[in-house]
């Protein structure tokens, strides 16, 4: 690792400033991601600024129409809490798929969200139940936050202070995992309500999370995994690596949207 | 250098050390406590989890800063004496290792299910919970054997109070 200053405020306000103090200071949420980064001098920021003392950044409200957490929530907290599973079942399951246990007791909603890895979990569960990104200065939604490949809107000194997720519809999630890291190689999430389906992407495509337009209007007029029949998203398209040619990840997706798919269906 | 004040297996220690230090590192280097392993050092293998406030962490992944104040248990904490926690028993008598080198990591990992599932953990839910755990002698199966005996060991025992006597058996 290179050097940097630590700093663990209680405040929000002292987080913001100690952001704002540098332009290379980054903020620490659980760190599952960035402490392996640092280690890999992948990263060199002068001051990490750990979130995990800010209480207003913690704890999971239930409103009339949305369910909004926190941003250093955990993984373990939203997987595990009472009223996330009354509420989107299918986000607390999806949050239950992150990682391995120590690093779903360490890893939170904020930094995954901020980090937008295109093979994360949450970026898909955020674009399907349309959720908004609050942060400490405005509110996105989830289709204007995620810009790209480990992009977001975020601007510098910006942090992501809770998600709000509308309640209603019904969703699911269907993940293939790499085998040792748990990423998806593939991650599908279907949500619908009403006449309105919604298919997000993760894990597959260069341009990170997506809409899958296709599937969307397949299942409009059809809702079974059927009419999924010979839909893929473009190989060309999808990340093409080690671990899978971007055909296998176009044919994952198409797998994992039918399994999503035929779920949603049965469970009706 | 910066001075971190924790308490290690029931201590309070404080040291100095660099923003860098990883928590394990501060373990093991500074308090010489070498019962944590380094496997991968890239979050894979649970060789270097210990329990930080009660829930098992990766060391390898955590900075020892983000320890201040907290209560980390090694695998040396877990035992009263001569007496093994029910968990580290259970991995003896049931020969849920080889080498040993991932053992510590397993048995924390172990002592965290039971936290959060209970002591009645069937055979799958304890293979898909040391999915962040990686043993490359006995093909995991004494391993899951001797955590299902070692939860119900700790289910005669108050939870994360630390080492019980076990029943001869």
């Amino acid at each position: 690792m290179f050097a940097f200053a630590y700093h663990r405020p209680s405040e929000l306000a002292d987080a913001l400033a100690a952001l704002a103090a540098s332009e290379e200071a980054k903020p620490l949420a659980g760190g599952q991601t960035l402490i392996p980064t640092l280690k890999q001098r992948l990263a060199s920021p002068s001051d990490l600024v750990d979130l995990s003392g800010v209480t207003a950044l913690k704890g999971i409200t239930l409103h009339d129409d949305a369910l909004v957490i926190g941003a250093m929530a955990r993984h373990v907290e939203v997987a595990t809490s009472p009223v996330v599973v009354a509420h989107l079942p299918a986000l607390a399951a999806l949050a239950g798929l992150i990682g391995d246990p120590a690093v779903r007791n360490r890893g939170t909603l904020g930094g995954s969200i901020a980090n937008n890895d295109p093979s994360a979990d949450y970026p898909a569960a955020c674009l399907a139940l349309a959720a908004t990104i609050v942060t400490d200065r405005r509110e996105l939604l989830a289709a204007a936050f995620f810009t790209g490949l480990f992009e977001t809107a975020l601007q510098p000194g910006e942090i992501v202070t809770a998600v709000r997720f509308p309640l209603g519809g019904e969703g699911t999630y269907e993940k293939y995992p790499n085998p040792a890291s748990r990423y998806a190689m593939a991650g599908v999430f279907v949500w619908r309500g009403g006449d309105e389906i919604r298919v997000a992407v993760t894990g597959a495509s260069q341009g990170g999370v997506f809409r899958w337009a296709e599937a969307e209007a397949a299942l409009a007029a059809e809702f079974s995994p059927a009419a999924l029949d010979g839909l893929k998203p473009e190989a060309d398209d999808m990340i093409a690596d080690i671990h899978g040619s971007g055909a296998y990840r176009a044919q994952l997706v198409a797998v994992m949207a039918r399994r999503a798919v035929a779920r949603l269906a049965a469970a009706r | 250098m910066r001075d971190v004040t924790l308490t290690i297996n029931g201590a309070p220690v404080s040291v100095a050390v660099d923003e860098r230090t990883l928590l394990v590192q501060l373990i093991r280097d500074d308090l010489r406590l070498t019962g944590t392993h380094v496997g991968c050092d890239t979050s894979q293998c649970g060789a270097c989890n210990v329990l930080v406030d009660g829930e098992a962490v990766k060391a390898c992944a955590v900075l020892a800063m983000q320890a201040e104040g907290a209560e980390v248990v090694t695998v040396e904490g877990l035992a009263a004496g001569e007496t093994l926690h029910p968990m580290q028993a259970a991995f003896r008598e049931h020969h849920g290792l080889q080498c040993g080198f991932c053992t510590p990591g397993m048995i924390v990992a172990g002592i965290d299910m039971v936290r959060r599932l209970g002591p009645q953990l069937d055979a799958a839910t304890v293979r898909a919970e040391l999915e962040g755990n990686l043993c490359r002698c006995t093909g995991y199966h004494n391993i899951v054997k001797a955590i299902q005996a070692g939860a119900l060991a700790m289910a005669g025992a108050v939870p994360g109070s630390g080492a019980v006597p076990v029943a001869a058996e």
